[in-house]
């Protein structure tokens, strides 16, 4: 028996620091879950700021070049392809155009709903070299918004955009994927 | 056949002062708040989950044998190498660095328990579940886990087969049985030393602990976050990973891996600690640069929280931030090569015996040295680009999980089983159990080295012919592995039934307060502290 409360007091005598231990452990713990959800966000701003993931921007731009050069020429390809489940019919009008630094262009892109039900769509574009993201500047985009189409429906889609004087000067082919993606289930009314 | 040892070794003891110990059975371990107790649970439920994952190894090994599919569809398959990297990490390598922990930190530190023994009994007791729910989507429609012990998402959400929620549940309860372990060890550690026994007083084993429980506490709760978001991405149309929704699916690999580099750490810096304790005692000098030893630790603990996209390299980042995961991980080359520098400077001119605590010490030094070598490798991004996803990976981490860790336990063990059972355990079958293991273990991974060079992928149940020949040496080296750690489970049952007497110092060369309590330690241990000076 001495020996249990031998322990006992022991361990009393270690309780309130053992308790303040145990609370700041328990805050770290915590404050670490909410870090994990605090990185959603935390990327979404770095890769705003640094450019990177091939993000383009989400709301129209104003055209702000001034003037044209005419001494480089960019190759734009365009590619699309469709998410799992989607059955659209989904495609660039041309799959490539040449433009000038500064030069706006305007292309077309083609979407049928092929199902028997209506589906509301959204592209989403991803420039690849990831770094020339910031300097592919759109001034109008179906992929602002989402795209209800009707069983059977189809629909030319537009884009309007240029692309940046100040593109790094190695850069000379520019690729835009689009995926599409079936929000029905998800899309806000 | 435990039950029976400590049942007796409490019969050596004072048992009848206490009345807990009165519990007999299944309930004496299920309300059990003794550390050895806890101690000896979780490493028994490490080496079951360890043949559990072994098994599926077998599963895979087999399948691998021959080109072609041989027993398994390839959807099983992917199960398979899912659930045994769920199991080996998260069942067998950390559970058995926590009986370790359990056993041996309070009694190195002159502590009669471990500071919070009620949360520490449920911390193991929620395990078992854990693996059950893992365990028991095997036998559910769905399937068990098919997407990779990583489960990046959309593999895991979009194209889930339908185990994700069992899987996130799972991990939740392992998640939390490791932060109260982890908690447990920090509390012990800073509040219930020795009189007189400083931080840098501690034995390096107890400091790899704290490190350890540190890293814990820091990441697993980042663990918990993102399979969160994995639960409501499949479930309850969030859009964390998923474009559609404006989420990101290489966020995830991003919050994946901040979790998922230091979790590497967690698995490895314990067995520095169960190494440089083994290799001065049988080297019979003291460990080389103690001080450094603990600073390395240190720095690599720290080191692991910047390098975590060194797993994505071919994800397309910028060259910038290659560079600097490159640079960050390779530096992580320097705190590790003082480790390995220390432990051969400790055996230097040192009086070496070779009982197989230290055979299996050694063996360590110089294999998980291997792995840390590809490990270098596989850090250079423009190499990695076509070591990605191969079987130089798998060799790489199996290298420093299998021989490097596992090969910590075991020596490990060996070293403490006299201290445990009161037993001495047979040399000669341990021995044997070194020697089998060893010389499998290459045969299983060496091979996959030059697969991987030749780019065979990872996850994959079927491969082109030109692997025929290295695929068969290495699941024939995969199968003499296995078997080997049937010799383990041999050398221990033999241990606990009987032996020679186990002495209370039974290594001459071995230091640290663990050996001054009797042979088996008795249940209670240090309830007066012992004074340090």
């Amino acid at each position: 028996m001495s020996e249990g409360t031998e322990q006992e007091a022991n361990s009393h005598e270690i309780k309130p620091s053992n308790s303040k231990v145990i609370k700041k452990l328990v805050l770290v713990v915590f404050a670490m879950f909410g870090f994990g959800f605090g990185l959603v966000p935390l990327y979404d701003v770095f890769c705003d700021i640094t450019g990177l993931n091939g993000k383009t921007n989400t709301v129209g731009v104003a055209y702000a070049a001034d003037g044209i050069d005419t001494s480089r020429t960019i190759k734009v390809q365009f590619i699309t392809r469709m998410a799992k489940g989607i059955p659209w019919k989904f495609e660039p009008v041309i799959n490539e155009i040449s433009v000038h630094p500064g030069e706006m262009k305007f292309v077309n892109f083609y979407a049928k709903n092929q199902s028997q039900r209506d589906i509301i769509g959204q592209a989403v574009p991803s420039v690849s070299p990831g770094l020339a993201a910031g300097y592919f500047q759109k001034i109008e985009c179906f992929c602002f918004t989402q795209q209800p189409l009707k069983a059977g429906e189809e629909v030319e889609m537009g884009l309007q955009f240029y692309v940046d004087l100040d593109l790094p000067s190695e850069i000379t082919t520019l690729t835009l994927s689009y995926t599409l993606y079936d929000i029905s289930g998800k899309a806000d009314s | 056949m435990t039950t029976e040892t400590i049942n007796e070794s409490l019969d050596d003891s004072h048992n009848d002062d206490h009345h807990d110990h009165k519990m007999t059975g299944m309930k004496r371990w299920l309300y059990t708040t003794n550390h050895k107790d806890i101690g000896t649970l979780y490493l028994w439920f490490a080496f079951i989950m360890f043949l559990t994952g072994g098994a599926l190894a077998m599963v895979i090994r087999i399948e691998l044998f021959q080109p072609g599919l041989q027993i398994v569809e390839p959807d099983f398959f992917n199960q398979l190498t899912t659930v045994h990297g769920l199991i080996m990490v998260f069942g067998a390598i950390m559970p058995a660095f926590t009986g370790f922990a359990n056993w041996m930190v309070p009694m190195m530190i002159g502590a009669p328990d471990m500071a919070l023994p009620r949360m520490n009994n449920w911390s193991f007791w929620i395990l078992p579940f854990a693996f059950a729910i893992l365990l028991g989507s095997f036998f559910m429609e769905s399937g068990a886990p098919n997407f990779g012990w990583t489960f990046y998402a959309p593999l895991s959400t979009t194209y889930s087969n339908g185990s994700t929620a069992f899987f996130v549940f799972a991990v939740h309860i392992m998640g939390i049985s490791s932060i109260m372990g982890a908690i447990n060890i920090v509390v012990t550690i800073m509040n219930l030393r020795a009189p007189g026994m400083t931080y840098m007083k501690m034995p390096l084993f107890v400091w790899t602990f704290f490190i350890t429980a540190y890293l814990l506490i820091a990441v697993m709760p980042v663990l918990a976050g993102v399979v969160t978001m994995l639960l409501t991405d499949t479930y309850f149309g969030t859009s964390f990973f998923d474009a559609a929704g404006g989420g990101d699916p290489v966020m995830f690999q991003h919050i994946f891996w901040f979790f998922g580099h230091p979790e590497v750490y967690i698995m490895i810096l314990p067995a520095f600690g169960i190494v440089s304790t083994i290799i001065p005692a049988f080297s019979r000098k003291k460990l080389f640069g103690y001080s450094s030893m603990v600073y390395a630790t240190s720095s690599i603990a720290l080191l692991s929280f910047i390098v975590w996209a060194h797993h994505m390299f071919t994800t397309g980042m910028p060259l910038f931030g290659e560079l600097f995961f490159m640079y960050c991980t390779m530096l992580i080359a320097v705190p590790t090569g003082v480790k390995v520098f220390n432990w051969v400077a400790t055996m230097w001119r040192g009086s070496l015996t070779f009982e197989t605590p230290m055979l299996f010490s050694i063996a360590f030094v110089i294999l998980f040295t291997i792995g840390g070598f590809s490990g270098l490798m596989l850090a250079l991004t423009p190499v990695d680009f076509q070591y990605h996803d191969t079987y130089f990976v798998v060799a790489h981490f199996h290298y420093v999980l299998v021989t490097g860790s596992l090969f910590s336990i075991y020596a490990g063990a060996y070293f403490w089983l006299p201290k445990w059972t009161g037993n001495m355990y047979n040399e000669s079958l341990a021995k044997w159990h070194f020697w089998s293991s060893l010389i499998s273990v290459n045969l299983l991974f060496f091979p996959m080295h030059f697969l991987g060079l030749a780019g065979m992928p990872r996850r994959i149940p079927d491969y082109a012919l030109q692997f025929a020949d290295f695929n068969k040496w290495v699941s024939i080296g995969g199968f003499a592995f296995g078997l080997s750690q049937l010799i383990f489970l041999a050398v221990v049952i033999k241990c606990i039934k009987g032996g020679d007497k186990a002495p209370a110092k039974p290594w001459d060369g071995a230091e640290g307060l663990e050996w001054t309590v009797a042979s088996p330690a008795p249940y209670h241990t240090f309830s007066t502290p012992p004074k340090v000076d």
